[in-house]
């Protein structure tokens, strides 16, 4: 089993975002960035079943612009065997939507076989979690979202524990098959010196998106990046009678 | 015009966040049909029938439907799309939809808009971006609309319809993809966390998951759903169902009472819409207290048994 591994650069998860004052976006330049932490949860399980003698073969996939390196190196050090960058520029990559990098892995997946694709359930830059659906609707190929627990489900089959609204559930999915992480998967290792040092010489292949065929052609525009509305502290109650009476004012508690 | 909502159920009952969904789709300026599939949807169509806007009710029953897998639900969303020609096809933002409504619009060619909280036109949206850190208005040239809405930014429909039923055309279920294994739901006599008018969260400060008792406790008295935050879940207190937050559920209750909870980003971001927020907490500086109405500094451990004892 070929495993094919997404990754994406995106703010770093403790960096608290700040709106531009002329409302165009976030800012993110001067800003750490790192692999989006879904898919590094997706990454260690390719991983895992890399070990595991699952899978014969990791490789880490991005979609962005120059930068977009740094966190391929990144997969490669956790484990990629190889790493393939389709390099945009950088005015793309701000216009690039889920749906782009849903057909380029479908023109990636023309030339090169995989068996399983896997990506984080959602970045959470865009909180859009759809690159994994889109794909397997692109590709007619079956989908499990959201996995908490990846297991071998016979000959050609992976049987999948996913995380659902009112709890988990398990389907049974044909490969080639396209899946998506869940938090709980597992904890994503560190990446040691020694690995850091041999991911140097690991192969990462850079294809601009031209040559797949797929043009960035927006089909949602960004009119406005706005702050949230500011809830105010309506400050402390003395004590637990004084808390009861709030409550009692708001209608919460009959009197 | 036409928008088509496409209906979550369990086979029996229609899902609540339908009825958000089916608010929403009616401010997008247009006539309603709602598609329901599923091995027993029959009988939650005429449920949907009689919620207020739903003008035309597709009916696809099948075995081959039954647990609703998106591989088999997509052919039948795309036949009917095939014979109505939707402006839109939309859901409320759940596990199911968010599955399903990407699945279609890929072969749609249409780039979906997920967890819609504010709809300004036909095609004008806004979102959350960034655990909700930022609202994002966009503007949609899709050439079909494909939406989830977000449950708790728009009110449930309500009964008074009378749309008229009819089957959709049928697609082309494949079955060997694709199986459905079985299914683990919480159960919980306490009413669900995504519809609870109260809610009930406890965090880390707790210590254990037996303390959750006293939650529970609190939460009996108050007719209220239980709730945690994720440091509470990855401690293994309670399960993972029960995560308010951006990586677990999204409230936004009448009431919402944060205990032992400091309130990092990933938490507000799944409650800060509630209308009412109580923080009980030891710690004052704890960001929790900059989001709530009320802020009681206490010792949880004496102030939820005191609360309960003091409520009716």
């Amino acid at each position: 089993m070929r495993i094919l591994v997404g990754v994406k650069r995106v703010v770093d998860y403790a960096v608290k975002v700040r709106v531009k004052p002329d409302k165009s976006g976030v800012v993110t330049e001067g800003v750490q960035h790192s692999m989006n932490p879904f898919d590094e949860i997706a990454l260690e399980e390719a991983v895992k079943l890399k070990e595991k003698k699952l899978a014969t073969e990791v490789v880490a996939f991005s979609l962005g612009g120059p930068k977009s390196a740094e966190i391929l190196r990144t997969a490669l050090a956790k484990g990629a065997d190889k790493a393939v960058h389709v390099q945009v520029s950088e005015a793309e990559a701000a216009k690039v939507e889920p749906l782009h990098v849903a057909q380029a892995l479908q023109k990636l997946l023309e030339k090169d076989k995989f068996d399983l694709v896997f990506v984080g359930k959602q970045a959470i830059d865009d909180d859009a979690s759809q690159t994994a659906p889109l794909l397997a609707g692109l590709l007619d190929w079956p989908q499990a979202l959201y996995a908490s627990k990846v297991e071998e489900g016979g000959a050609g089959f992976l049987k999948v524990t996913r995380e659902i609204d009112g709890g988990l559930d398990t389907v049974k999915v044909k490969l080639p098959a396209v899946l998506s992480a869940d938090l709980r998967l597992n904890e994503p290792r560190y990446a040691t010196l020694p690995n850091i040092m041999k991911a140097k010489k690991k192969p990462l292949q850079n294809i601009p998106i031209k040559d797949l065929g797929v043009e960035i052609k927006s089909q949602t525009s960004i009119l406005e990046v706005s702050e949230p509305p500011q809830r105010e502290a309506g400050g402390f109650v003395e004590d637990v009678p004084a808390l009861v009476n709030k409550l009692k004012e708001k209608g919460f508690v009959k009197n | 015009s036409s928008t088509l909502v496409i209906a979550e159920h369990d086979d029996a009952n229609l899902a609540p966040i339908t009825l958000n969904a089916i608010t929403a789709a009616g401010k997008l300026g247009s006539d309603v049909s709602v598609l329901v599939t599923g091995a027993n949807s029959k009988k939650v169509a005429e449920q949907v029938a009689k919620v207020a806007g739903v003008k035309r009710v597709l009916v696809a029953q099948d075995d081959k439907l039954k647990n609703n897998l998106p591989e088999r639900v997509a052919p039948v969303v795309l036949a009917s799309q095939k014979q109505f020609n939707f402006s839109a096809i939309t859901a409320g933002a759940s596990a199911f939809s968010r599955g399903l409504i990407p699945r279609v619009a890929a072969k749609l060619n249409s780039s979906p808009i997920s967890d819609v909280t504010q709809i300004h036109s036909a095609d004008t949206f806004s979102r959350g971006t960034y655990a909700g850190n930022a609202i994002t208005k966009v503007k949609s040239e899709a050439p079909v609309k494909m939406l989830t809405f977000r449950g708790t930014a728009f009110e449930p429909a309500k009964e008074g319809g009378s749309g008229a039923v009819e089957n959709a055309p049928s697609g082309d279920i494949k079955t060997e993809q694709s199986e459905f294994l079985g299914q683990e739901l919480s159960k919980s006599e306490r009413p669900d966390l995504a519809t609870a008018k109260i809610v009930i969260s406890g965090g880390r400060g707790l210590k254990s998951g037996d303390n959750f008792k006293l939650i529970y406790d609190l939460a009996d008295k108050l007719g209220a759903g239980v709730g945690a935050s994720r440091a509470a879940v990855d401690a293994g207190y309670v399960p993972n169902d029960m995560q308010v937050g951006q990586t677990g559920k999204i409230v936004a209750p009448e009431l919402y009472i944060a205990v032992g909870i400091s309130g990092a980003i990933q938490h507000l971001a799944g409650m800060k819409d509630s209308k009412v927020i109580v923080a009980i907490n030891k710690d004052p500086d704890a960001p929790i207290f900059q989001v709530a109405d009320f802020g009681l500094k206490a010792d949880l451990f004496k102030a939820v048994p005191e609360l309960t004892a003091a409520l009716p």
